[in-house]
């Protein structure tokens, strides 16, 4: 165990895990927009991640931007990430609604049980997961370097670096359009309406097979937004990518309280850094132990989550 | 079953070419073992041709005493590979194998060809456990994964002259393995080490670690799907030690990963001998013969042939005294000077570690490793 490690630095670690935290929270979106309404777990939603992550490969590609392309500009590192939020969120959303469409919709028409949702969820996530496995032939896909980190300020003794500030930043923005839309728009007051009693939002006229696509929708794009930070950030992606940021996210959504915007956000940082801190007293390779013994403990005192579960009361 | 048809036509075909009048010592087999279809088809191409190379060279300089080079085409397929070990066992002409190519399906083939007799010698299958399944006919004429550790070490002690290295590895049979060779043959040059999970992709402990640890150098025990993002977070964080990594990174698409940038200047070892470094008119012969460059495995290929042929030209020509034959060889081969131990290993001398470097975006090779 080496506390003093963590002591020193403190603030370092803090910056590297509220980076790969605010990656975490944005893809933890997604499994809570879609329990909140649904109450079911997505777990195919890891592998709307990974459509992402090659989608942004794919487009940096088609726009000159392949492997061995030179550092583009400022402009063209801003233009090349839009091409990429836009074109992994499309590719991203659309994967989670053709997911809804064939593995959840059918189920829902006729009634089926829980479990059944449960086992065409993990059924929906392998298939995906091979299909890309055996598209890519295993082989993991590689981009060059879009941001060259410099050192922006000092704080507490870490070096912040624009990548990072990037990544931290892009998350809170995107989360913050995601809560405004579902918290000040029309069709946000639908979802809301949904998540909180289906019966009498149909009864008042929400169609509720057009929310649940919007959720989908947007859960998909969230991911999307994700897999272009993951790419900028790691560089390197493969078919199954998605298996352990999926978990991660998952944990971090029901760490936060499952269902609950402001839970996924603070969930997925909070993971990020805790997990960071876990690595550094008791090395590398007790990262993730350390981050489930705390979901777990936070579960034995919070049982809903840090900040409870409800997508229809999340206003406050 | 493609494969089996195919290796059937080969078959048939070998012995309608086959010369019939000459004496029966005169109509010896080796079989090549390994890809020729599916997606890891290109290192079975590269090694065939290797082996095709010494067998026509040899027939040219035989040519009153044939042998023939029967193809068995697994598709680097394990499931495969006890049916098309099988064929081989029953064709009673073919003595030895160049091959199998893979060790997945090294695993399931030697002990069915090994029971019966038939002489492995593979050039490509590097897995360490394929010694220690008991086949005795079984030889590999190169280093296993574990045995470029050394290698590697020696080569960052006395030619990069590091002084402080971090070691990392990813737990895995070969990461861990390498890493604690290097640990051991670098001793108090180690400062620090540390452990990554399979599929980490996020190393800012771990990276922060060695910034503050003073390391001179990196050495990394794993795969390439770690490798690539973890060197450049670490250049990202201003990490300037030196890296260096086993065959497991070995690869373009870690250059890839990582950007050249990053990449750049990165050490890669690999007990493989690049073919336009082997000896002799070896990669000239080679180009003349299939029109292309002599590619990985070729040159272990070409001697892996050459030694069984050299036993059959000598009058071995039943499996029994193949492979006594084979146990006692020593010589100068393209790639490296050849001895094996009892279990099938090359002699921990005779293991040809190459270092390589990443320049220009680019794997080159370097200069072969010291050995002390």
């Amino acid at each position: 165990m080496n506390f003093q490690f963590v002591l020193d630095n403190l603030a370092a670690l803090t910056v590297t895990g509220l980076t790969q935290g605010s990656i975490y929270a944005l893809v933890a979106l997604g499994y809570t927009l879609v329990y909140g309404v649904l109450r079911l777990i997505n777990f195919a939603h890891s592998e709307v991640f990974m459509i992402g992550t090659f989608t942004t490969t794919i487009i940096w590609a088609a726009l000159g931007f392949g492997v061995g392309a030179a550092a583009p500009s400022t402009l063209g590192v801003l233009g090349l990430i839009l091409a990429a939020v836009l074109a992994a969120g499309a590719a991203s959303g659309a994967t989670a609604l053709v997911v809804e469409r064939v593995a959840y919709r059918p189920l829902r028409k006729r009634n089926a049980p829980p479990l059944i949702f449960l086992i065409s969820a993990i059924g929906a996530s392998v298939a995906l997961m091979e299909a890309a496995g055996a598209i890519t032939n295993r082989q993991p896909r590689g981009m060059p370097s879009l941001v060259f980190p410099k050192v922006q300020f000092s704080i507490f003794g870490a070096d912040v670096t624009n990548l990072q500030l990037g990544i931290i930043f892009s998350a809170l923005l995107m989360w913050v359009g995601l809560d405004t839309f579902i918290n000040r728009s029309r069709l946000g007051r639908g979802v809301r309406a949904v998540a909180q009693n289906p019966e009498v939002a149909a009864l008042m006229g929400v169609n509720k097979d057009r929310v649940i696509m919007l959720i989908f929708i947007l859960g998909g794009a969230m991911a999307g937004a994700a897999s272009v930070l993951y790419d900028v950030k790691v560089g390197l992606t493969t078919y199954s990518v998605g298996f352990l940021i999926g978990i991660k996210a998952f944990t971090a959504a029901v760490l936060g309280g499952i269902g609950n915007l402001r839970g996924a956000l603070l969930g997925g940082l909070l993971l990020g850094v805790v997990e960071n801190y876990g690595a550094g007293v008791f090395g590398n390779q007790w990262m993730d132990v350390v981050a489930f013994l705390v979901l777990v403990v936070v579960l034995l005192f919070r049982p809903n989550g840090l900040l409870g579960e409800s997508l229809g009361r999340a206003r406050a | 079953m493609v494969g089996l048809l195919v290796g059937a036509a080969a078959c048939a075909k070998d012995d309608d070419g086959g010369d019939t009048t000459s004496a029966s010592s005169c109509d010896s087999k080796i079989a090549f073992f390994g890809a020729l279809t599916g997606g890891n088809a290109q290192l079975g191409i590269n090694i065939r041709d290797g082996a095709k190379l010494a067998v026509d060279e040899y027939n040219k300089a035989n040519a009153n005493c044939k042998v023939t080079l029967v193809e068995k085409d697994s598709a680097g397929d394990p499931a495969q590979a006890s049916g098309l070990a099988t064929s081989v066992v029953q064709d009673a002409k073919i003595l030895g194998t160049v091959g199998p190519a893979f060790s997945g399906e090294s695993k399931v083939a030697n002990p069915i060809l090994s029971k019966e007799g038939v002489v492995i010698i593979t050039p490509s299958a590097t897995n360490p456990a394929l010694s220690k399944q008991g086949d005795k006919t079984f030889h590999r004429a190169l280093g296993n994964d574990a045995s470029q550790g050394p290698g590697a070490a020696l080569y960052m002690k006395n030619v990069m002259k590091v002084q402080k290295t971090y070691v990392i590895d990813d737990a895995s049979e070969y990461g861990k393995g390498l890493a604690d060779q290097v640990k051991t043959t670098l001793a108090a040059g180690v400062i620090g080490s540390g452990v990554v999970k399979e599929q980490q992709t996020d190393f800012g402990t771990l990276v922060q670690e060695i910034n503050k640890s003073g390391a001179d150098s990196i050495f990394w025990g794993g795969y390439l799907r770690e490798a690539a993002p973890f060197l450049k977070q670490f250049r990202e964080a201003g990490g300037k030690a030196k890296f260096v990594a086993g065959d497991g990174v070995k690869d373009p698409k870690f250059v890839e990963g990582a950007g050249a940038t990053a990449a750049e200047g990165a050490i890669l070892t690999c007990p493989c001998v690049p073919p336009e470094k082997a000896g002799g008119t070896f990669a000239a012969d080679y180009k003349t013969a299939t029109g292309h460059e002599a590619s990985t495995y070729s040159a272990e290929a070409f001697d892996a042939a050459n030694i069984l042929l050299q036993g059959i030209k000598a009058g071995n020509t039943t499996r029994e005294k193949l492979e006594t034959f084979v146990d006692g060889y020593t010589g100068e081969g393209v790639t490296t000077k050849f001895k094996f131990q009892a279990d099938g290993d090359i002699d921990p001398s005779a293991v040809a570690v190459w270092a390589y470097t990443v320049k220009g975006g680019q794997i080159v090779a370097l200069e072969r490793t010291p050995t002390s």
